[in-house]
């Protein structure tokens, strides 16, 4: 669970996380925050990274690979601090990674009455229909910050995991289909958030279509990063 | 032909750099791989300082045909060099820069669990003697 200043929720969502799936760990990466975000998840009971200063989610959500690779987990569930995401849709996923690598929690596949507007629906369409094509599946919330991520998945993102603009959601994909790793997706409803503001305001819109599309253009161009061969970890 | 103040200050100028550049270098306030672009500057400006000649033979050879307009392009392109390897080190060490804090991260991860199970062993250790948890991988 990364969070950057979310003292008001942070606690909240992992007792709720810790309430709904008593199995789980929880490590919250704190990215860096200059609120009492650390403190408040530690008391709530979860495992908590304190970054020395902010890396992003990219560096946030490697801490978390890293992690799960060091202590040899074999699922990783990435869950917003901020409440939007419903930890009784943790089941669902986690059952879809039988069968693929990667299982993101879609906004708009159904579920939750979650919508956008101009040019960010248009990015996200953009995305989507780029990133379905690599995946070779259907993916329509490629910026879903919900997702599960199976063994070989925890093992690729250990080692590389972007720390760009956007990197943790759209290169992150890209990366990995390339990587020859699997991606489907769970329809999941959003909820209104515990706290904090939403990272995203409308004016900033279309600044977000031009940067998403060059984050996009930038993942295709990179070289592969191979997925590791099977049985060695290098 | 240039005036004799004009000469002597293209000379002084190209001086003063290369001896700044030296001092640093010396100090070692300055890396050799930052410091050669530099060098290259100040060694070109002193060569055209000294010999105006040279400027006007490179210049002709090119077809430029003023001169000065082959200095401007020079120091542009060294300019331009140095900013585009500053910016390429700033890359890599804001890289390295992240490694280390995942790592601090992680190290100080292990620390607490490790405090904590030789807490949980002290405890434990009137009630189940010899019971010391391996470490874990």
């Amino acid at each position: 669970m990364p969070a950057y200043n979310e003292s008001q929720s942070v606690g909240q969502v992992v007792r709720e996380t810790l309430s709904t799936l008593p199995d789980v760990d929880v490590l919250v990466v704190d990215d860096g925050s200059h609120d009492d975000t650390a403190d408040k998840a530690r008391e709530a009971g979860a495992l908590v990274a304190s970054l020395p200063f902010n890396l992003g989610v990219g560096g946030a959500m490697r801490v978390g690979f890293r992690y799960a690779a060091e202590h040899g987990y074999d699922a990783v569930v990435q869950i917003d601090a901020d409440g939007q995401h419903d930890p009784a849709d943790v089941p669902r996923l986690l059952e879809d990674l039988a069968d693929t690598d990667i299982v993101i929690g879609a906004r708009f596949a159904g579920a939750g009455e979650y919508r956008m507007r101009g040019p960010r629906r248009w990015a996200s369409w953009v995305l989507a229909v780029a990133i379905s094509r690599t995946a070779r599946a259907k993916l329509t919330d490629t910026t879903s910050g919900f997702r599960a991520s199976g063994p070989r998945a925890i093992e690729l993102f250990s080692r590389e995991y972007p720390a760009e603009y956007l990197g943790d959601t759209i290169e992150s994909l890209v990366m990995a289909c390339r990587a020859g790793l699997t991606v489907s997706q769970v329809p999941v409803a959003m909820r209104e958030r515990a706290g904090g503001r939403p990272s995203h305001r409308p004016f900033k819109a279309a600044l977000y279509l031009g940067r998403a599309t060059l984050a996009l253009a930038f993942a295709y161009a990179r070289p592969r990063t191979p997925a590791a061969a099977s049985g060695s970890t290098s | 032909m240039i005036s004799l103040r004009a000469y002597i200050f293209a000379i002084a100028a190209a001086l003063v750099v290369l001896l700044v550049v030296i001092t640093l270098l010396r100090r070692r306030r300055l890396r050799e791989r930052h410091a050669i672009w530099w060098l290259v500057a100040g060694v070109l400006a002193l060569i055209a300082g000294v010999f105006p000649r040279t400027l006007e033979i490179a210049a002709n050879f090119l077809g430029i045909a003023l001169p000065v307009n082959l200095v401007f392009f020079i120091s542009i392109t060294i300019l331009f060099l140095v900013s585009l390897q500053h910016s390429g080190e700033l890359t890599s060490l804001e890289a390295k820069n992240r490694d280390l804090a995942e790592n601090v991260v992680l190290l100080t991860l292990r620390v607490e669990e490790l405090e904590k199970r030789e807490l949980d062993s002290k405890h434990d250790r009137g009630a189940l003697p010899g019971d010391e948890p391996g470490p874990e991988r």
